[in-house]
């Protein structure tokens, strides 16, 4: 049996219709072989967090830029943690500025790719972090 | 432009340049690339010459400026007389701190003001609605009702200053809001002036800030048309934008298309409500990106102007001239500015600038060096602002009108973005307009396709990024930010609370009430928006009414 691909959910929390990034980089990630999930735009935590547990992903990946994510990303946390979701792995990326940063590590996120960012760094970085749920399932 | 004779000499001597002194060169020194191309893909020739332009007519395809076909500028004396409008798109926080803004730039020599309204209000939604949390005043000014809009324009004279406002799907309201603020400050709706972006189409192309499904929301649109013709004269009831749908990924010549097509389409919606043509159209105005590649810009701008004016005045038999312009703002690019070494984005604002003066602008926006980060802080618009100047008063190149039309280079490219903008258009046409194309997903496709090719190109750096991936820093500087915290958000609904608590409930039921029926009557809405924003019915209250009747968009997924 094939190995389990990598599940990543790119989700758009947030007002903005920015989806630019978010698609590069679903499309990105499909193309490195992993299965991709993309939400749409302006989700609520709920249900980015509901689709996350339906689709039983490894990764979520959240895209903004409108500003919002200091009320927005504790938020998605917190349901995630209610769910006893803890393997999942969550990154981000947007607009955010450098002084939030070390507060959306704290609650979390693992890592916020900037403006600039190549896909690749993404994708190498997904690969070495995600804990892949129970292989062969 | 020249005789055969002439160009057969060229064409001798030029094969004599390519396999002598231009052959010998490069064997000791071969070209940088194989293939050179502009930052869209599009391949560049090695030199340009008359043999390039031997089918271009003087007469037929350039003309004088302030004649048909506009190749070379809508005005007869464009720059010499009046420099374009500096309008820097500005809006934060609550409207008391955008209106300091706005007496700010207007006292640092702006010449026009440019509403930048927050994302809740973009959507119309107030700032009580459970979507709008963390939202408040990030990427704008919040406005929820008249009371903001009043604020906002306290002690800006209506009659004296020009406004756009960059709003879309809920554009009728903001738009009833500005009208009925001029009204209490005792100026005429028909002498008041602006532009509102009113584009619904890019909304779904690209910006993505769409409320009502496509049919309801060019129903809205044509309505603003109407309304203004006759009541507002002096309104921009439409920009119709390339901005957005370049900024989403698209090259410059699908910038060109997709606008242009944009266009026409709105054209045929108000002819099917029964308008006439030459009473709307001097009314439409457009909205176009300036990105990084000079000359690609340049030859985009004056193919737009050269492409609406031959649609007008052949495809709708417009009549009266003003109809033919294609009267543009401009917004230097924002995603080709960087977070790495952020002050090199003054230069890229200023490369892009200057195409957009060159290209024959009617307004400019200069994107400030910080907006990577967040919305601009004083300092950095200001320098935004005087880039603008120094081009202007410094720079010279506002001294002649289309200072580089006749280049070989840039008339063959105007001739060939022209040429691929028309294709695309054809495309458009016979899938049945551009509403049938973005439900068949076909222009959105083609945007995320280029976003996906350049993206890639940057990685294999077949496209160079200073600072980003070449020329890197070894450590980057932080700059200062402007920074909108929570304490917006309270003060916000305090007022909107306060607002709801003052007015006449009884009327805004009425007012809510007379707008559903008339939207079912599919009667114009304008006067029954105007009467409920006078009212102090909230954004949220006006949009929720007609979500009842029109529903609401759900774009299908796709990357």
């Amino acid at each position: 049996m094939a190995e389990r691909k990598i599940r990543v959910l790119i989700a758009k929390p947030g007002l903005d219709g920015h989806d630019r990034g978010a698609k590069i980089v679903a499309r990105a990630l499909r193309d490195a072989g992993m299965e991709v999930i993309y939400t749409g735009l302006r989700r609520t935590p709920e249900e980015i967090v509901a689709t996350a547990l339906q689709e039983d992903v490894d990764v979520i990946g959240l895209s903004i830029l409108s500003g919002a994510h200091n009320v927005l990303f504790p938020r998605i946390m917190d349901l995630l943690k209610e769910k006893g979701m803890h393997d999942v792995l969550v990154i981000a990326g947007g607009i955010i500025p450098q002084r939030d940063i070390p507060f959306l590590k704290k609650i979390g996120i693992a890592e916020i790719f900037l403006p600039g960012t190549s896909t690749q760094e993404i994708i190498d970085y997904i690969k070495k972090n995600v804990k892949k749920k129970a292989k062969n399932s | 432009m020249f005789s055969e004779k002439e160009l057969e000499k060229i064409k001798k001597r030029k094969e004599k340049w390519e396999n002598g002194t231009y052959s010998e060169s490069i064997k000791k020194l071969p070209e940088r690339m194989e293939k050179f191309t502009t930052i869209s893909g599009k391949k560049i020739e090695k030199l340009y010459t008359p043999l390039d332009l031997k089918d271009l007519d003087y007469l037929k395809d350039l003309g004088f400026p302030g004649e048909y076909p506009f190749t070379r500028g809508i005005h007869p004396t464009m720059y010499r007389s009046r420099l374009w409008t500096m309008r820097q798109f500005s809006g934060f926080g609550t409207a008391e701190d955008t209106n300091k803004r706005y007496k700010y730039l207007l006292s640092q020599g702006q010449t026009g003001l440019s509403v930048a309204f927050h994302l809740p209000t973009l959507m119309g939604i107030d700032s009580d609605h459970p979507l709008a949390q963390g939202e408040i005043g990030k990427c704008g000014v919040a406005v929820d009702s008249l009371a903001d809009m009043e604020i906002l324009f306290d002690g800006i004279p209506l009659d004296k200053i020009t406004t756009s406002m960059t709003i879309n799907a809920p554009a009728a309201v903001l738009w009833a809001m500005y009208i009925a603020v001029a009204e209490k400050q005792g100026v005429s709706p028909k002498i008041i002036s602006g532009t509102i972006q009113n584009d619904i189409l890019k909304e779904y192309l690209a910006q993505k800030t769409f409320i009502f499904p496509p049919g309801p929301s060019m129903k809205l649109t044509i309505d603003t048309f109407e309304y203004g013709a006759k009541e507002v004269p002096r309104w921009n009831t439409i920009s119709i934008s390339g901005y957005h749908i370049r900024e989403a990924g698209a090259t410059a010549v699908q910038e060109l298309a997709f606008t242009i097509r944009d266009g026409i389409e709105y054209v045929e919606w108000a002819i099917k409500r029964g308008l006439n043509i030459d009473d709307f159209a001097p009314r439409l105005s457009f909205f176009f990106n300036a990105h990084n590649d000079f000359f690609e810009e340049i030859a985009k701008f004056r193919a737009a102007r050269k492409m609406w004016a031959k649609i007008m005045k052949e495809r709708f038999n417009a009549k009266n001239p003003r109809s033919w312009w294609l009267r543009f703002h401009t917004q230097t690019s924002g995603v080709s500015l960087m977070a790495q070494q952020p002050y090199n984005n003054i230069i890229r604002v200023t490369i892009q600038a200057l195409a957009a003066i060159l290209g024959g602008t009617q307004s400019l926006h200069t994107n400030s060096l910080d907006e990577t980060y967040a919305l601009p802080s004083e300092e950095a618009v200001t320098i935004a602002l005087r880039t603008q100047q120094i081009l202007a008063y410094e720079s010279g190149v506002a001294n002649t009108i289309d200072p580089l039309g006749g280049s070989y280079f840039i008339e063959k490219l105007t001739l060939e973005m022209e040429k691929e903008a028309w294709n695309y258009i054809k495309k458009i046409d016979d899938m049945g307009g551009m509403v049938k194309a973005i439900e068949a997903g076909f222009p959105q496709k083609e945007i995320q396709d280029s976003a996906y090719w350049y993206q890639k190109a940057v990685e294999t750096k077949e496209k160079i990024i200073v600072g980003v991936n070449e020329f890197k820093a070894e450590k980057e500087e932080e700059i200062p930010i402007l920074y909108i915290d929570e304490s917006v958000a309270k003060k916000q609904l305090e007022r909107l609370k306060e607002v709801k608590k003052m007015r006449n409930k009884a009327l805004v039921r009425q007012c809510l009430s007379d707008l559903k029926k008339a939207a079912q009557d599919d009667e114009n809405l304008m006067p029954y928006i105007l009467k409920a924003v006078k009212a102090y019915a909230t954004l949220g209250e006006i949009i929720d009414s007609l979500k009842e009747i029109y529903g609401e968009y759900q774009e299908p997924i796709s990357y």
